[in-house]
């Protein structure tokens, strides 16, 4: 196994457990309450669910990208981590882009999983559901990356997480614009505008998350 | 390729203070240098710079060979027993871990968690990752603190072994350490005492 294997099992391993990560549960938990409450928030009408519903799950799926972000980072570089990856010849570069596929790992599948009985909760019909799922594969990637790259940017600095919180939406808006967006207009062309967005977030977030461990170091 | 470790004419600055300035050193295999100094002189800093972690203000640093590090933070998962953490790096770096572990008595610790180890038993088991990393250059920040004095000569012992065996260690303590031959460097020496302007 090489190194940057080792290393993805490790980081998955902590993600997915309950000490570090928050576990694979908590963001799920989280998402699926959010899609319970909504409908006791605007009442039962089922026209207005089916609208808003997709929305109210994309909103849902980044909240619970971001729910671990001072965990994603910031303890690695407590404990040396980075040095020791450094002084073996592992890039930061390489570390970041691991962990921004682990993240990915821990907690994209089981968020698509419940996105399932989260659309029967809303009462989305097929049709909707299977554009949502589209989107969400699409879109988490992108959230996931941004979530590191935020993480790693702020890691070490006080109030770290709040302002990570901050800097993540505002960065989320296009993903979240055509994602949620192609969920009105149908057809597929919002998935693919929702699905380059989230690629060049994948692309820089290994680049932009390894200069700012370097430069906080 | 020969082994080597030199630096020539490095300066550090923190914040706007100059910490050392003027320093150059070289070493070459089987040597070992005591980096000694009261403590904000800057010892930290010069391994971290040694090391390619953090850049100098001034001068540059030569490095042939690879460079393994210990210094006050283990880099070892507080929630996995000591063996998995340990494991983690041994996969790394290709290293069995058994053989450092026993000699370092940490063969019985190797379920217990990291978070519940000492800061001698944790300075131990970053000693056994280093042992298994087989880096020619060892840059050992403060390796003693927190040991017993049968662990202090132990990590004497493995560092003399290492020079022995053509590697190079730079040692930055406080304290004493007792190796034959071994080179001194006082960093107070290099320490401008003032301010920049």
């Amino acid at each position: 196994m090489s190194a940057l294997a080792r290393l993805l099992a490790r980081d998955l391993a902590l993600l997915l457990s309950a000490r570090r990560g928050g576990g694979a549960v908590l963001p799920v938990l989280f998402f699926l309450a959010v899609a319970m409450l909504f409908p006791f928030a605007v009442g039962p009408d089922a026209r207005l669910l089916a609208r808003a519903g997709g929305g109210v799950v994309w909103v849902a799926a980044l909240l619970a990208a971001i729910l671990p972000l001072d965990r994603l980072i910031e303890p690695d570089l407590e404990l040396g981590m980075f040095d020791q990856w450094a002084l073996r010849g592992l890039a930061e570069e390489a570390v970041v882009m691991v962990r921004v596929l682990a993240h990915w790992l821990s907690f994209a599948p089981a968020l698509l999983l419940a996105t399932l009985p989260a659309a029967a909760l809303l009462g989305l019909d097929g049709q909707m559901t299977q554009s949502l799922l589209l989107g969400l594969l699409a879109g988490t990637p992108g959230l996931a990356a941004l979530g590191v790259m935020v993480a790693a940017i702020t890691a070490g600095l006080k109030g770290g997480a709040a302002l990570a919180g901050l800097l993540v939406i505002p960065l989320a808006v296009p993903i979240l614009i055509f994602g949620a967006g192609s969920l009105a207009s149908g057809g597929t062309s919002g998935v693919a505008l929702c699905g380059a967005a989230s690629l060049l977030l994948v692309a820089i977030a290994p680049f932009a998350g390894g200069a700012a461990v370097r430069a906080g170091r | 390729m020969q082994v080597r470790l030199s630096a020539n004419d490095l300066a550090c600055r923190r914040g706007d203070r100059l910490l050392f300035a003027g320093l150059s050193l070289e070493l070459v295999p089987g040597m070992a240098l005591h980096l000694t100094g009261p403590n904000g002189v800057g010892k930290s800093s010069l391994i971290r710079i040694l090391a390619g972690l953090a850049r100098p203000w001034a001068g540059e640093v030569a490095r042939e060979g690879a460079v393994a590090l210990v210094d006050e933070r283990a880099a070892l998962d507080p929630d996995w027993p000591l063996g998995r953490a340990l494991g983690f790096w041994a996969g790394i770096d290709g290293a069995d871990l058994a053989g450092p572990t026993e000699r370092l008595g940490l063969a019985g610790l190797l379920e217990v968690p990291v978070r519940y180890l000492s800061t001698g038993q944790k300075k131990r088991a970053a000693l056994a990752r280093l042992l298994g990393q087989q880096a020619p250059i060892w840059l050992l920040d403060e390796p003693l603190n927190g040991l017993d004095s049968a662990a202090v000569a132990m990590v004497e012992a493995i560092t003399a072994e290492h020079c022995a065996a053509g590697g190079i260690a730079v040692v930055a303590s406080h304290q004493a350490f007792a190796l034959p031959g071994m080179a001194r460097l006082d960093l107070a020496r290099f320490s401008p005492g003032m301010a920049l302007q």
